[in-house]
């Protein structure tokens, strides 16, 4: 079984697709709905005080907006305990999506220079590109080992 | 019970910066309520699209969405509130743009603010109260004369002052800097009374503003405690005679600094604030002790200089107190440094404050530092244009809070 950090972190499907081929995604698993009340796309859990942007100062320096360093206490932790890494870039909102767009060049840079297994695919515009983007992330956890 | 006042927050970044609960607390205390405009994801994607900005976040996203859909009438609010983090490029764009787009395509008070995980509801009272106070008494700022006898009490942070007036006149004023707020408000009443040839059972109503204004209004049994940019406003078309049409009125306090847009003496958009006290009257006072000079004398004073001269920057107050050394030191005069100190608080505030506001002429400047003449004429040559400082300028706020505090008078 091996950890695989997910982006967007907030993609159920992704994270079911993990959980389904006997690893452990590492994500923030809220679902985004098909209506937003909330204040952001992915609303974090409401214990996020102002420590967390504090806490967020060790993968991001204090000139990064809080919104910046506030995300990255929360994924920061992830991404370093991670083993795999799936990465889907430009993905629907409806697929799952991170609301900060500076947070995800950092978290997918971070991912990118870890030496670990990573799949780093686009979300598909099709449906050919749609079984291939399936097949693509069921190879890549196959490969992972792991209990089915 | 009045309903409370429905502001529609388009952020990005509040929640994961921890300040959400302050601005929520902040809309409570004043009578407000923030909510979250309701859209489908359809939307965000279509009306996206159609405003035209293409940024990245899609936070910022659903920000625009939300906005056209309080522009086209879909989701019903009051007043809007947009925040998003300081320091994020990206975000003040879009915060710009969606403040210029609400203000100039719908009705709705607008205000924007940049946030870090420092901001406490306390930062934002002043601006909410303004916020809320527009969208629920248009009626009250809607007065134009002062009627029967009247007290306006302005508790600013470096000084405290008191007008009376009769009939939409002033008759009596007061003033000294504030050290124990109580004291100094019943020290500059006092004054003010004495010279009105009154006392304090003549008047008919009293308002207060400014930062002591709970405090002192609680005292003094104020009709009327209001913040003191709806206030200010009103004071300064008041006594510069713009009451209709549109007007930008600039007060550089001792704390923070105002930018006011104004429509037919009701503000529209605002901002409130400064980076660094460079920006604000703190910065003249101490360049003014540190050439040996009163305040009152700083501003003849940079009038006879030129600030080209020396290169000076107060983006931070002791940045700003070493180049003013440096440049006494390298043997600049004095009327060239007074000009610089001048110039450089109106270019901070011309750079950090006037970018957010639409300018419209007439440009009515306020507060004690209207007063120092170097400072507007150095505000006046960045905007390109000749700025209004009306007579008792500096009582602004007592002013503002007079002319409102007539709208309490009971009739006998």
């Amino acid at each position: 079984m091996v950890k695989v950090f997910i982006y967007p972190a907030t993609s159920l499907i992704l994270s079911d697709m993990v959980s389904r081929f006997g690893h452990t995604p590492l994500s923030s698993a809220i679902a985004v709905r098909e209506r937003i009340q909330t204040a952001g796309l992915e609303s974090p859990p409401l214990q996020i005080t102002p420590e967390e942007p504090k806490k967020g100062l060790r993968w991001a320096a204090v000139e990064v907006p809080a919104g910046v360093r506030g995300r990255m206490s929360l994924y920061g932790p992830q991404i370093e305990a991670c083993e795999a890494a799936i990465i889907i870039n430009d993905a629907d909102l409806s697929f799952g999506c991170m609301g900060c767009a500076r947070t995800n060049e950092l978290i997918k840079f971070l991912l990118r220079q870890k030496d670990i297994p990573k799949l780093d695919l686009y979300y598909p515009k099709n449906e050919e590109e749609g079984v291939q983007f399936v097949a693509a992330i069921k190879r890549f956890l196959d490969a992972l080992g792991g209990k089915k | 019970m009045t309903p409370p006042v429905r502001i529609a927050q388009l952020s990005c970044g509040a929640e994961y910066s921890g300040i959400q609960h302050e601005i929520d607390d902040a809309a409570r205390e004043v009578g407000g309520e923030i909510f979250f405009p309701d859209i489908a994801l359809k939307d965000i994607r279509r009306d996206f699209d159609l405003f035209g900005l293409d940024v990245r976040s899609p936070d910022l996203k659903l920000a625009i969405a939300r906005a056209k859909a309080l522009v086209e009438g879909r989701v019903e609010a009051d007043a809007v509130f947009i925040a998003t983090c300081f320091r994020c490029a990206e975000a003040a764009i879009v915060r710009n743009e969606l403040r210029r787009y609400i203000t100039e395509q719908s009705k709705l008070p607008v205000v924007s603010y940049s946030f870090t995980e420092r901001t406490t509801s306390g930062t934002l009272l002043t601006r909410m109260e303004a916020l809320t106070t527009i969208a629920r008494r248009r009626a009250l700022l809607a007065r134009e004369t002062q009627q029967g006898i009247t007290l306006g009490l302005d508790s600013g942070s470096a000084t405290t002052k008191a007008v009376v007036m009769k009939d939409n006149r002033i008759i009596g004023t007061g003033w000294q800097p504030t050290t124990e707020v109580l004291k100094s408000a019943n020290d500059v009443i006092a004054h003010a009374l004495a010279e009105a040839g009154i006392t304090r059972d003549d008047v008919q109503a009293v308002g207060t503003t400014g930062y002591g204004r709970f405090l002192v209004g609680k005292e003094i049994k104020a009709d009327l405690i209001q913040e003191e940019l709806t206030v200010n406003s009103k004071g300064a078309v008041y006594l510069a005679d713009r009451q209709h049409g549109p007007a930008t009125v600039i007060d550089i306090g001792g704390m923070d600094n105002k930018a006011i847009s104004v429509m037919d003496g009701i503000p529209g958009t605002f901002t409130m604030g400064g980076i660094c006290a460079g920006a604000s009257g703190r910065f003249l006072e101490m360049t003014s002790k540190r050439l040996g000079v009163d305040i009152t004398e700083l501003g003849p004073l940079a009038m006879k200089g030129m600030g080209a001269k020396v290169p000076m920057n107060s983006y931070c107050i002791v940045f700003g107190t070493q180049s003013l050394v440096n440049a006494l030191a390298a043997g600049s005069t004095r009327e060239d440094v007074a000009a610089a100190a001048c110039h450089s608080v109106a270019e901070q505030v011309f750079e950090q404050q006037l970018q957010e506001v639409d300018i419209k002429e007439p440009v009515i400047m306020v507060g004690g530092t209207s007063l120092i003449e170097g400072l507007v004429f150095a505000m006046g040559e960045l905007l390109q244009t000749k700025v209004v400082v009306p007579h008792h300028s500096q009582y602004i706020g007592a002013v503002g809070s007079a002319l409102l505090a007539s709208g309490f008078i009971k009739d006998d």
